[in-house]
């Protein structure tokens, strides 16, 4: 005789014992130390605290180890993580041109002051595998500068800005609303939008950046100025009644130099597109730019295309990995009453639709 | 760090959640954006329906979960263990006992009552989304009270299949206002919307509430001549024998031979129980 599926709860307990054994993998090789991958899988950690809106490397670099190298796990948990901690008021603006950088590039200017730094990059590498890695990880000592790179270097786009010839941002500084504490309601401001684009999926945002270079509300971006580094943070202290530094932290700012062909109110002058990302998030803040740069079609009185990097509703609601893989993996969970109603409601349809047919035939 | 708030959020987060309910309940059948928080399960697996309930419960509360109308399905246990763990409240598997039900996608057979609260969880709150895909646009429409769309896709059903072709997510009229999701509940479970607990629906990944008082006038959209219906598999309970509650299809053999069980699990082990009582 048929009896009710039950032991759920039992099923459940084996499969996350299952889950941590294969997490672990074969108990004869070594096991990963936090810090091995906080200090060698330093990108990966990078994005999972970008994506995680939390700026955090041992607690990124333990998620990476708890979701076993699945990034977009790991994000989950250190947003849910987020979730239990107290916002207790908001930094002053970080001073990105007082970043302490390790890298900094300008693709507009041949040189300009603070000169060209290229850091540590992937770019000119070639993509060979290096098979001696696999056998011995040791890296040659790279070569020390003579003297440390100065800590006030200019942004390149404010040279363009003495002349005129790239639009004025206003500034601000007022507290931005904090997406992670207030309802997304559109449209959304500018500074909200950044939000959404710096802690949205990657792959996302670089597709939707690829697709404006590809024609899709196409707007040619230079790389006006690309720079990685440390900066502090700062907050006002009520009680002291002045700002002290409460930490360091390290960004990629992105900051983009686009055409403009002028409108009834703004004469031709280049616009930009704008990336903040934590940690050396390269990829990411570049395409942010891109993306925030198409997104502001509307401000700068440019025409809609209909393009979907222009649809900010279609960016800012599909942009978070973790909404969007979340509700396609639902999809896994039982769904038989609806299925069941589903059942009925067609066996129903096609015995309407044989009585048709069948009173169709007599009458011929 | 082991040990959480009471039910798992924190209080300034809770009042935010327990101010878009009573708004909720102000304006029955109107979705309240709140800033949905990110909880230690995904978006989907009824994140909004957990932010409600971490908010309704109290260390008094007995606390019941279901999905697809049963306790034992996987989901329902792992919230159900979630609520054990951070707010330490009873829990039961007896719609009767319980204060707080947390459902997916089931409205529990058994009239529930005045001391009880259902609090449901919503995937796509808003119901002209699959006729209109912009927010802006379907909040215009609300405010503006234009169901026109709504009404010509059932029509347009009709016209196609002789029968309006939707069987969960029936859209619902409340108190001659709003149009409502009723969350993916078979279309069977309509009209016990109108009932003497309070109804609760949260939608995490969306960010919105919304709520029925007791009582709420809940009208299940049709037309004169095509009638809503209540619809179930035309069979009784291969288990308990009940003819009057919603059933689900259980393949039982190689040859596609199949039964019909009730998808309320509660109210069918306590008809079994009562049987073999009588019987005895």
């Amino acid at each position: 005789m048929y009896v009710a599926v039950k032991g759920g709860e039992k099923a459940i307990d084996n499969a996350h014992a299952w889950l941590a054994e294969e997490r672990r993998g074969d108990p004869s090789i070594d096991e990963l130390s936090i810090e091995q991958i906080k200090e060698q899988l330093s990108l990966a950690v990078n994005r999972v605290m970008a994506e995680g809106s939390l700026y955090d490397p041992d607690l990124a670099a333990l998620a990476i180890k708890q979701s076993r190298g699945d990034l977009i796990e790991a994000i989950f948990l250190l947003r849910a993580y987020r979730t239990t901690l107290p916002r207790f008021g908001s930094s002053r603006a970080v001073d990105t041109e007082k970043m302490s950088c390790i890298r900094r590039i300008s693709a507009t200017f041949k040189d300009a002051p603070g000169g060209q730094v290229l850091g540590p990059t992937f770019d000119y590498t070639h993509r060979l595998l290096d098979f001696k890695l696999a056998a011995d990880g040791d890296a040659p000592d790279a070569e020390i500068a003579n003297e440390p790179l100065a800590n006030d270097i200019p942004h390149i786009t404010g040279y363009l800005n003495k002349e005129g010839l790239i639009q004025q941002e206003p500034s601000s500084d007022a507290s931005p609303q904090d997406l992670t504490r207030e309802p997304l309601e559109l449209p959304a401001s500018r500074a909200l939008r950044l939000q959404s684009l710096t802690r949205g999926d990657e792959g996302f945002i670089l597709g939707m950046a690829y697709s404006t270079q590809r024609g899709y509300a196409r707007n040619h971006a230079f790389v006006g100025e690309l720079r990685i580094g440390d900066v502090a943070v700062e907050m006002d202290i009520p009680e002291l009644g002045f700002a002290i530094q409460i930490g360091e932290i390290e960004l990629t700012e992105c900051e983009t130099v686009n055409q403009f062909q002028g409108s009834k109110t703004e004469p031709p002058q280049f616009t930009r597109g704008y990336g903040l990302v934590f940690g050396q998030s390269e990829r990411k803040s570049i395409a942010m730019a891109l993306v925030d740069r198409a997104l502001r079609w509307k401000e700068l009185g440019e025409d809609n295309l209909g393009a979907p990097a222009q649809d900010e509703e279609f960016v800012l609601y599909h942009a978070d990995n973790i909404q969007a893989t979340g509700f396609l993996e639902h999809i896994k969970l039982p769904h038989y009453v609806d299925f069941q109603s589903e059942l009925e409601l067609i066996r129903k349809l096609r015995r309407e639709a044989d009585e048709f047919a069948q009173l169709q035939e007599a009458a011929e | 760090m082991n040990e959480y708030n009471f039910a798992y959020l924190d209080e300034q987060t809770k009042r935010m959640i327990r101010r878009a309910i009573l708004k909720g309940l102000a304006i029955p059948g109107y979705q309240v954006p709140f800033a949905s928080r990110e909880m230690p399960m995904p978006y989907g697996w009824g994140t909004g329906g957990v932010q409600v309930s971490a908010a309704t419960l109290t260390p008094n509360d007995t606390m019941k979960v279901i999905d697809q109308g049963a306790d034992d399905t996987t989901n329902a246990i792992s919230i159900r263990k979630f609520f054990q763990k951070t707010a330490h409240v009873e829990v039961t598997e007896v719609t009767k006992e319980a204060s707080v039900i947390q459902t997916r996608h089931r409205i529990p057979e058994t009239d529930l009552n005045e001391d009880q609260i259902l609090v449901y969880q919503v995937p796509i709150p808003e119901p002209l989304r699959f006729l209109e895909p912009s927010e802006p646009e379907t909040r215009k429409m609300h405010a503006l009270e234009e169901y026109g769309l709504m009404h010509v896709k059932l029509y347009e059903d009709i016209s196609r299949h002789g029968a309006i072709a939707t069987s969960y997510a029936y859209p619902v009229k409340v108190e001659g206002r709003y149009v409502m999701d009723p969350s993916p509940i078979p279309k069977f479970d309509n009209p016990k919307m109108e009932m003497s607990a309070i109804q609760l629906f949260g939608a995490g990944r969306e960010q919105r509430i919304y709520a029925l008082p007791p009582y709420t006038k809940v009208v299940s959209l049709d037309f004169d001549d095509f009638p809503f219906e209540a619809s179930k598999a035309d069979h009784a309970c291969e288990l308990c024998g009940a003819d009057n509650s919603y059933l689900d299809e259980v393949i039982v053999d190689d040859q596609g031979g199949r039964i019909f069980v009730c998808s309320d699990t509660d109210f069918c082990a306590s008809r079994q129980q009562e049987k073999k009582g009588s019987a005895s």
